[in-house]
């Protein structure tokens, strides 16, 4: 298990398994079908995205450097929590970006009874370590954990 | 980060539960980001980027309801992206029926809400909002609360307006309370390059192709193009407004980024030059073979890669009006060497609805009609998302539209080569 420290930007616990987006992740090419069309996992419908494509999200402990594209990121990031299609956590090696901690910021003012812990700033070693399927677990003071086995 | 005595008081409650959330909102966005305090939003108009009335994005109307409800409504009047559907567009039964009974089924009832929050007029629908018939051109300097990535994009680069790349619903929060936290592009040090990126191709190189290198290279980072000036001139004329107009949203869609500087060109290059490049730079050189390789690598996402093409989107983000003519004149050349009288594949231009209303006053509109190409206002990927368009052949000199959607990517010369001859 390896541990490391990041920003807490919405606060909050949670144990999910790994999917982990390399490059940007395009909010909403990502989500737009699945939220469009009743798919409960969230499954990545960006083509441009060859380790996220065709994989579920909702529910997930979603690794990744940042949110690119559209500036209705946040908006439909907003949405998939208002439809409990949300990731379980979002995990950003890099600063948070603008979209993303805009939906992780509506959703946390508009919609409280909705939880998504996110965490940024890991660092690049995070994402060179953490791969799909691993355990991933958010401690109370943001430490994040990741369990290989 | 600081608040102002009434900023602080709106935050406890002073204008109800309502107006405190939108101010909560605000300020936990400006501290995620450093910023050290609110700034008054000086556009004359803010520009929203959610437009569509897709059944999915209830959520969102149930926000915008609550805000007008509580009288939380636009200190601004504002444009939007543009309307998703026209029944104009080929579409077939099937298509039809899902945009109007299953997709977009909240449509009137969002314009409804749109005009109650402060939409500027009915024609107000489009991407490309800062063209002079839409009339919302920021001047340099202003600080604007706008979102849709490839207008952000155009008014901070070649406009000098500052503006981060905000969310949609993000950017009427900050119009409704008047102010927008401090930081990233509304900020001198933020508006510096972190990137130099030397274009040596030797030949003009295609807007939105060059846009998608450099987005997916520098991602969110700010680039200091050098070289560009040699192609597209030192002036920003129609036809250089244009091309950075595709090359933006290009960047910004592939990528993240938010301003570019364009070496003796854009208003911030060619006051400060190298001035602007931040210290570290990053090089990202881009020559002919770079821009192949970039072309080469996208995902081809046809079912039957060789099919013949059903439907043409030229648009996105919206035609200028030269852009409309002169396309108006190669697809008539274009026709003329085939000797066909119309475009071979169902073809649709879009662009903004006031610019539509200019261009049909002209003598253009009847030659573009001739040819066969459909001119519409739609937003071309809101028309693509949906399932059947999955299984469409679609084709597109657009890479926004590319990368949202099943659209196939082709240069200019090579969707108007398909369009007019069928190759």
């Amino acid at each position: 298990m390896k541990e490391f420290k990041g920003r807490i930007v919405a606060p909050g616990t949670v144990t999910a398994k790994a999917v982990v987006s390399r490059g940007g992740l395009n909010t909403l090419a990502s989500f737009q079908g699945a939220l469009q069309f009743g798919d409960k996992t969230a499954t990545c419908g960006d083509q441009n995205n060859p380790d996220l494509y065709n994989k579920p999200m909702a529910g997930m402990a979603l690794c990744l450097p940042q949110t690119i594209g559209s500036t209705t990121g946040g908006l439909v990031l907003y949405a998939a929590c208002a439809m409990e299609r949300q990731p379980a956590c979002m995990l950003f090696s890099k600063p948070i970006d603008s979209l993303a901690a805009a939906g992780s910021i509506l959703a946390s003012v508009w919609l409280p009874e909705v939880k998504m812990p996110v965490i940024d700033s890991l660092g690049d070693e995070f994402l060179e370590y953490v791969k799909d399927g691993m355990t991933v677990t958010i401690q109370e003071d943001g430490t994040v954990c990741v369990d290989a086995d | 980060m600081y608040l102002t005595d009434e900023q602080q008081a709106i935050l406890n409650g002073s204008k109800g539960e309502t107006h405190a959330k939108v101010m909560k909102t605000l300020v936990m966005y400006g501290e995620t980001f450093g910023a050290d305090k609110l700034v008054p939003v000086t556009s004359k108009y803010n520009h929203l980027v959610t437009s569509f009335g897709l059944k999915m994005m209830k959520p969102v109307f149930d926000l915008m309801q609550q805000l007008i409800d509580a009288g939380a409504v636009s200190a601004q009047q504002f444009s939007v992206d543009p309307r998703p559907v026209d029944k104009n567009v080929p579409a077939n039964f099937l298509q039809n029926f899902i945009f109007n009974k299953i997709m977009y089924t909240s449509q009137e009832s969002y314009e409804n809400q749109l005009k109650e929050l402060g939409l500027m007029n009915e024609d107000a629908f489009t991407c490309a909002c800062y063209l002079d018939q839409v009339g919302n051109k920021p001047e340099k300097g202003e600080i604007l609360s706008w979102a849709e990535s490839s207008a952000v994009v155009y008014a901070n680069s070649v406009l000098g307006a500052r503006c981060n790349r905000n969310s949609g619903i993000m950017d009427i929060m900050g119009s409704i309370a008047g102010f927008v936290p401090n930081f990233g592009l509304l900020t001198d040090e933020g508006r510096k390059a972190t990137w130099i990126v030397k274009i040596e191709t030797t030949k003009k190189p295609e807007a939105q192709l060059l846009g998608s290198a450099i987005g997916m290279k520098v991602m969110e980072d700010v680039p200091y193009i050098t070289g560009l000036d040699k192609w597209i001139g030192r002036e920003l004329n129609e036809q250089a407004c244009t091309y950075l107009k595709d090359f933006g949203a290009a960047t910004a869609s592939n990528g993240a980024v938010g301003l570019y500087h364009v070496e003796n060109l854009t208003p911030e290059a060619a006051e400060q030059g190298a001035g602007l490049i931040a210290e570290g730079a990053k090089v990202y050189v881009i020559d002919d073979a770079e821009l192949q390789r970039v072309q080469d690598e996208y995902p081809v996402m046809w079912k039957n890669t060789d099919a013949k093409p059903k439907l043409c989107f030229i648009g996105c983000p919206h035609m200028s009006l030269q852009q409309l003519k002169d396309w108006t004149e190669r697809v008539e050349a274009g026709l003329k060497e085939s000797g066909k009288k119309k475009v071979c594949i169902p073809t649709v231009f879009t662009t903004a609805p006031a610019v539509r209303k200019e261009f049909e006053t002209t003598e253009y509109a009847a030659r573009l009609k001739k040819a066969g190409v459909v001119l519409s206002c739609i937003c071309p990927l809101m028309y693509m998302n949906n399932p059947l368009c999955k299984a469409m052949p679609v084709i597109t000199s657009s890479n926004k539209l590319r990368t949202y959607t099943t659209a196939r990517y082709y240069t200019e010369a090579e969707i108007l080569e398909k369009i007019t001859k069928g190759a």
